[in-house]
């Protein structure tokens, strides 16, 4: 394969990963922005949508029940976790994040319990192969990667254009003197903690025609996440999604280029720089 | 033996192994000298049971394995027991998990052997956890039978106390396999292995055997076993590749092949895969089709008209395996057939191996026992006992040798083609474990 039909394959793993990451990322952000806690188990949602697909298209034999039920039903788990868990402790910042490794490990447990350890395929909706003039590339990604832009723009508008989007950002800067004016911050809390989840949630359904469901599948999806947010700035959704892309590409050319281990070590290594010269991430700030 | 005379619903109404166990040895008296021994040791609360540790991957990457490997284990200790347990005594699984992991796996064994103290330890799959626990079974001085397929037993850089009697390693396998590879797929190879102590054994002695038949490896693809994309890996694939040969292992076994036919398309190499590559794998799931007329190698056939033999099928049908290789509950659950009777295979050799030595209890005494009797071995006949065939076992390396298969995708099933011999696997031994002290 030529030096163009390698650039290209890159870029385009790149893209399309970059576009999943940002997808899932961007509830851990929205979550760390909005709430001020860091959500350990935010790949479990993740994968709670992946396996909740391969339940429900199983149960009806089409994917797109699944499309719609999966993310409801995790959303759902999310609102319990927030009232039962996190408003029980006050979400002060330390004990959430120990509570919600204990979270992590109860929703991994109980699906490693109830679905077993296996990794099952979902039948992608729509099936088609991408030829090329170097190599082939399976349609339904590059529609994930389309879906994912269309909900990252959809989200822009609910925080920009939309009430709830106001509330957020008004709890974002001030807690204290949004619920002054009538903000009713714990119902805000709920709603991103929701949001959150139903955006990894999401990218879990999307991915899992591609990488099928597993128990395990949450913590690579969280690690990247984090990558994403910490390069990102914590909180802000735009670094998040710049940040995504940006892993993204690293990996995917990087990993055409030479191989993909030396790509995670880059990437990681990224992070530590990034840390080190911008503590509060590229686009760290106190907004949305 | 009247033992027989139990049927198994009378043996489950008596609770389980350890109560059952009772009736069934007082029973069968009449069992040839080691039944009154077992009956002495009832009044002693560790005696009479033999207790066998059973380390299994219940979570972690190898958790599909691990499934399967207790499924049957289950039902090989609940054969044993139904037809008068181990030397008259009844057998009990310890079961623990290492979540697929080394530095967990050496804990197990730690356990199993000093708070469970069992008589043996047995059933570890993932070869980057046995080459981690298998030093600390060495040291603690406790029979460790793997069922793993690694090289590293045979290689004779493990100990007197791992053995492998219950399945084939890499080398014998790959020994076996490329002459054939080479002579009807092609001489250019390109391969494809996980990125871990198992996948070098495919690397160092397939290569070798390639080189050797006048075949050449035209390039070499390491993956991390944890690795969820692999279109990224393709590239490295050379397009004038006659033959790619895959073996992954891992939840993303599936994708792999999936995203492998959606980048070469219709220009695809010929392939030549490793059933690793879709252990578990449902041969009906969406996207398979790439891999119609491709070949793969089953250590036993998933689908029962594969090798139909009055043993296999009454080991598939113990198992609760149906005929195209799923559980018999749930036909979506498909086993990882060609290694789990490897777990089966070990713990009848156990059976024999303790009913030949006098072993009795834990302790240097019946560990020599143990471990001189299984060395003397030279082979394991074809039977319910080792329903893959027959094995050569060769006491110097503790490693078993047995036949391979060949088959290919067609219809979306595996249809076997060819079957290689125990001969075609043998090679020059390297290590010899009876020199070394016990």
């Amino acid at each position: 394969m030529s030096f163009t039909g390698h650039l290209f394959l890159g870029l385009l793993e790149g893209v399309v990963s970059g576009l999943v990451i940002a997808l899932t990322a961007m509830g851990l952000s929205l979550v760390f922005g909005v709430m001020r806690i860091v959500n350990v188990a935010h790949g479990e949602f993740f994968m709670l949508g992946a396996v909740f697909a391969w339940y429900f298209s199983s149960l009806t034999g089409s994917f797109y029940p699944a499309l719609v039920a999966a993310p409801i039903i995790v959303a759902l788990v999310a609102l319990l976790a927030d009232r039962f868990i996190l408003r029980p402790i006050r979400y002060a910042p330390e004990p959430t994040i120990v509570a919600t490794i204990g979270l992590l490990y109860i929703l991994q447990q109980l699906v490693l319990t109830f679905y077993g350890p296996y990794a099952r395929p979902v039948a992608a909706p729509i099936y088609f192969r991408v030829d090329f003039p170097w190599f082939g590339y399976s349609g339904y990604k590059l529609v994930v990667a389309a879906l994912a832009a269309l909900l990252l723009a959809a989200l822009w508008l609910v925080v920009t254009r939309t009430r709830l989007g106001l509330y957020m950002r008004a709890t974002q800067q001030d807690r204290e003197m949004a619920q002054a004016f009538g903000v009713p911050t714990e119902r805000v809390y709920a709603a991103a903690f929701a949001l959150g989840a139903v955006l990894a949630a999401i990218a879990g359904v999307l991915i899992v025609p591609v990488q099928q469901a597993h128990y395990l599948m949450g913590l690579d999806a969280l690690l990247l996440s984090f990558m994403a947010v910490i390069i990102g700035g914590v909180g802000s959704l735009t670094g998040t999604l710049v940040a995504a892309l940006f892993i993204g590409l690293i990996d995917g050319v990087m990993s055409v280029f030479f191989t993909p281990t030396l790509a995670k070590i880059v990437a990681s290594l990224l992070v530590v720089f990034v840390l080190v010269l911008k503590p509060m991430g590229l686009f760290g700030g106190d907004r949305l | 033996m009247s033992a027989r005379r139990i049927t198994r619903r009378e043996a489950m109404k008596t609770a389980g192994a350890l109560v059952g166990a009772g009736v069934l040895t007082g029973i069968s008296g009449v069992l040839p000298t080691r039944a009154p021994t077992a009956a002495a040791q009832a009044s002693t609360p560790s005696g009479k049971t033999l207790r066998i540790g059973f380390q299994v991957h219940r979570t972690g990457i190898g958790a599909v394995y691990g499934a399967w490997y207790e499924k049957t284990a289950n039902a090989a200790v609940m054969y044993i027991n139904e037809t008068g347990g181990i030397a008259g005594r009844p057998v009990e699984l310890v079961a623990e998990d290492d979540g697929t992991d080394p530095k967990r796996g050496v804990e197990v064994v730690e356990k199993l052997a000093q708070q469970a103290k069992v008589d043996f330890i047995f059933g570890t799959l993932f070869s980057n956890v046995v080459i981690a626990a298998a030093p600390r079974a060495g040291e603690l001085k406790i029979p460790y039978l793997v069922v793993s397929e690694g090289y590293h037993v045979p290689s004779g850089k493990m100990n007197r106390y791992v053995f492998q009697p219950g399945i084939t390693d890499v080398h014998a396998q790959v020994t076996a396999l490329v002459p054939w590879i080479v002579k009807n797929l092609g001489k250019k190879i390109t391969m494809v292995f996980p990125d871990y102590a198992f996948g070098y054994d495919h690397r160092d002695f397939g290569g070798a055997a390639i080189a050797k038949v006048g075949g050449k490896v035209a390039a070499l693809v390491p993956i991390p076993p944890t690795e969820t994309s692999f279109t990224k890996y393709f590239p490295q694939i050379p397009r004038d590749t006659d033959v790619v040969y895959h073996v992954m292992v891992g939840p993303g076994v599936l994708t792999f092949v999936l995203q492998m036919g959606e980048y070469f398309g219709a220009r695809k190499p010929k392939l030549f895969g490793f059933i690793d590559s879709l252990e578990g794998v449902d041969m009906a799931s969406p996207g398979l089709d790439f891999l119609e007329g491709s070949h793969i190698w089953e250590a036993l056939p998933r689908y029962a008209d594969g090798y139909p033999t009055r043993y296999e099928t009454f080991y598939r049908a113990r198992v609760g395996v149906n005929a195209s290789g799923a559980s018999q509950q749930d036909p979506k659950n498909v086993s990882t057939y060609s290694h789990m009777f490897g777990v089966w295979e070990t713990l009848f050799v156990i059976k024999e191996v303790v009913e030949q030595s006098g072993y009795e209890m834990p302790g240097p005494e019946g560990y020599r026992a143990f471990i001189e009797t299984l060395e003397r071995f030279e082979w394991f006949n074809e039977g319910n006992r080792h329903p893959q065939g027959a094995k050569k076992f060769v006491g110097r390396l503790h490693q078993a040798f047995g036949q391979q298969f060949i088959s290919q995708v067609q219809n979306r099933r595996l249809r076997v083609v060819d079957r290689t011999r125990i001969e075609d696997g043998m090679y020059k031994p390297e290590g010899d474990y009876t020199k070394q002290p016990l």
